[in-house]
């Protein structure tokens, strides 16, 4: 085991990096997809609720794995290359964005309807309403089940392995077939994971029992 | 169009339909073992017993934070190393089950942990047992809770074991790379298909998690 | 503080655990079991295949076997060893996956594509060579790509398969250019007609099957190494591996490997089946 980081240990670290920055990039933007959606869902407007409701179920009952490589396969075959880290990325943000709907409409479901009537009664219009009064509520009730979204997202962007993104599983991969170490370059691997995920949940389980 | 229509011959959708089978045997029967353990384990963690309840814990934190493709890896090179010699579907069988277990584990204790402390005090003092009111009283309840989040889990499961191709599980997603692999016409019929067949079952189990939940509710 | 310390017990008690698992885990790598004994008394060789290489070993979606030349080199091995009741069952491998595979017991033995290299005569033990291939590259008709040389650019990206000695290879010819692994030869491929690499590096016999089934792509530049294929066995099976190798000098006497070798390769264009018995 000592020795694979010892001989790996750039690679490890390049593919520790680039797990990180796949997962934050895919968090950030389906953070913002995922937020349209759920507002699109409690709008009244049906053909809005529509959409946002399509779109939630056909990519929470697609696997990730389909996701990615159909960005990585098919759509160069059609419109414009798609290297595996993006492939990887893009699949990750639609895959989670769908999940992320569904935690923020709830969010802003068990905001107290009363909020809403009072700012409108206030004269905010619908979106002001939701801006700023509705949505910074709901977030603050979200923030744990995101944090565990992103423990997720560090978990499935191993997905990138299958499309050479170059993340830390396919470097264990790679690592694993050089030197045909099996066992200790997947046990290396996994500990790197560990490394980001395990203080990740403590932390959000100790943001959940603050807001109990 | 005739890509389509030469992809969807017979030929293919009967092997493609292979590969479904196989990927709906090893979720049927990963979720059926992933439950009961996940119960166990779950219950374990909720009575908080000494020592036990810790290591447990600990165990179940350290899965649900690995991904899966690692557990799948452990399970099909790892575990021969102890003399288990399991062949993928077994193998995607154990890693789904372990993986899956962890994460029910949690939503059960947390499921168990919303019931009203009151109803177990309450059936206690009718002069049930402990596990009596576990049993009939307090799991039931949770459980009404708890389905639509164990559902969406199982959903999880069966879309995860596509992860499986990796150690060469004959599954579905693996049989339509085998068909696209001869014949790159096939390439966008057979993603479609995968859509649409992953969609069809996944979208059947969260169709039955509704229903199920207005009927107990 | 409390909270410090518990965190920091966690992480040894992490440590302590995957210390004893891996302790154990590389133990147990060698068993010591006789392949060739438990062979005889099953009557079958369990032989890890390919599946998704064109001529070697390719799954047929009609009947769902695999057929190729490795296989039926398999066959004729097993007949030839076992007698005519032998069998020879396949499992499908990667050749990410084959070595654990084999290193584990899951197989007996690997006939697939594998190329006898001094690094994988460390992990196990190879047959005398059954095929001669030699590694070369495929690209998209009208590349400005001819060979080797020419990728060996800063920029350039070239598609391989993980754990195929190909990577290796091709990195000591051309360092400049970036290797992308893939996950098997399929993948390969599509990711080459996807545009994701320049060119897909493998041995001629494999890439010659991918072409004659693509007609937009080539296989160009000659071959820059030699791949002698051999059958792989776990270490510590001497037995095993000299009957494997009495059966294909067997089989090499009398015409059966020629007959093989020639209902798969005999039409193939560009490929000199004579070079590659030797």
């Amino acid at each position: 085991m000592i020795s694979i980081v010892a001989n790996h240990w750039q690679d490890l670290l390049y593919g520790l990096g680039q797990t990180l920055l796949c997962s934050i990039l895919a968090l950030f933007f389906s953070l913002i997809i995922g937020s349209l959606f759920a507002i699109f869902e409690v709008v009244p407007n049906k053909f809005l609720r529509i959409i946002a409701r399509v779109y939630i179920e056909i990519f929470r009952n697609i696997p990730l794995l389909v996701i990615t490589m159909f960005f990585y396969v098919v759509v160069p075959m059609f419109f414009v290359k798609v290297n595996g880290f993006t492939a990887g990325t893009i699949g990750l943000t639609i895959y989670t964005s769908a999940f992320i709907a569904e935690t923020v409409r709830s969010g802003i479901q068990s905001v107290d309807p009363g909020q809403m009537e009072g700012a409108r009664a206030n004269g905010m219009t619908f979106s002001q309403a939701m801006r700023y009064v509705v949505l910074p509520q709901a977030f603050k009730i979200v923030i744990p089940p995101l944090g565990n979204q992103f423990i997720n997202l560090v978990k499935n962007s191993s997905v990138l392995a299958f499309v050479a993104g170059f993340d830390l599983m396919y470097q264990g991969n790679t690592i694993a077939s050089t030197t045909f170490d099996t066992l200790n370059s997947y046990f290396v691997v996994g500990i790197l994971y560990l490394v980001i995920t395990m203080p990740l949940s403590y932390y959000m389980r100790y943001l959940e029992k603050r807001l109990d | 169009m005739q890509n389509f229509i030469n992809a969807y011959s017979w030929v293919n959708i009967h092997y493609l339909l292979e590969g479904l089978w196989i990927t709906l045997e090893v979720s049927a029967v990963s979720i059926v073992f992933s439950y009961i353990l996940g119960a166990i384990l779950g219950l374990i963690r909720y009575i908080n017993v000494k020592y036990l309840s810790a290591i447990v814990g600990f165990v179940i934190d350290l899965i649900r934070n690995l991904p899966l493709l690692l557990i799948i890896f452990f399970t099909y090179f790892g575990l021969p190393n102890i003399g288990i010699r399991l062949n993928p579907i077994w193998s995607s069988i154990l890693a789904m089950t372990i993986f899956e277990s962890a994460m029910l584990a949690e939503i059960i204790r947390s499921g168990i942990g919303a019931v009203d402390p009151g109803q177990m005090e309450g059936a206690r003092a009718n002069g049930l047992t402990y596990w009596q009111a576990m049993w009939h009283i307090v799991l039931p309840q949770a459980q009404k809770k708890m389905i639509p989040t164990i559902v969406s889990q199982f959903i999880s499961l069966i879309k995860d074991t596509s992860l499986a191709t990796i150690i060469v599980l004959p599954d579905l997603m693996y049989h339509a790379q085998i068909i696209y692999g001869q014949n790159s016409n096939y390439i966008l019929p057979m993603f479609v298909a995968l859509a649409v067949m992953y969609f069809v079952v996944c979208y059947m189990l969260s169709i039955l998690s509704h229903y199920l939940e207005k009927r107990l509710a | 503080m409390k909270k410090i310390i518990r965190y920091l017990g966690l992480l040894t008690s992490l440590c302590a655990l995957v210390m004893i698992l891996s302790s154990c885990g590389s133990k147990a790598a060698t068993s010591n079991e006789s392949v060739l004994k438990t062979a005889e008394s099953n009557n079958t060789i369990v032989w890890g295949v390919k599946a998704d290489t064109k001529l070697f070993g390719l799954m047929d979606v009609k009947d769902s076997k695999i057929k190729g030349f490795d296989v039926d080199m398999a066959r004729a091995i097993t007949k030839q060893m076992l007698g005519p009741s032998g069998k020879a069952s396949f499992i499908q491998v990667s050749s990410q996956t084959r070595i654990p595979l084999l290193k584990n017991g899951n197989i007996d033995a690997i006939i697939a594509t594998m190329t006898i290299t001094p690094a994988r005569e460390k992990a196990v033990d190879f047959s005398d060579h059954y095929f001669n291939a030699g590694q070369s590259l495929m690209v998209k008709k009208g590349s400005p790509i001819k060979n080797v040389k020419d990728l060996d650019k800063k920029g350039t990206q070239v598609l391989a398969v993980t754990g195929a000695n190909s990577v290796a290879n091709f990195q000591k010819v051309a360092p400049k250019a970036k290797v992308l692994e893939l996950q098997d030869y399929a993948q390969a491929l599509q990711a080459l007609k996807s545009g994701q690499g320049e060119a897909l590096t493998t041995d001629n016999g494999i890439l010659l099957g991918m072409a004659a089934q693509n007609p937009g792509y080539q296989v160009v530049g000659g071959t820059f190494t030699k791949e002698p294929y051999g059958i792989a066995v776990n270490k510590g099976q001497k037995p095993f591996v000299n009957k494997i190798n009495q059966a294909l000098q067997q089989l090499r006497e009398n015409g059966e490997y020629d007959r093989i070798v020639k209902k798969w390769f005999g039409n193939i264009a560009g490929f000199n089946y004579k070079e590659a018995e030797k």
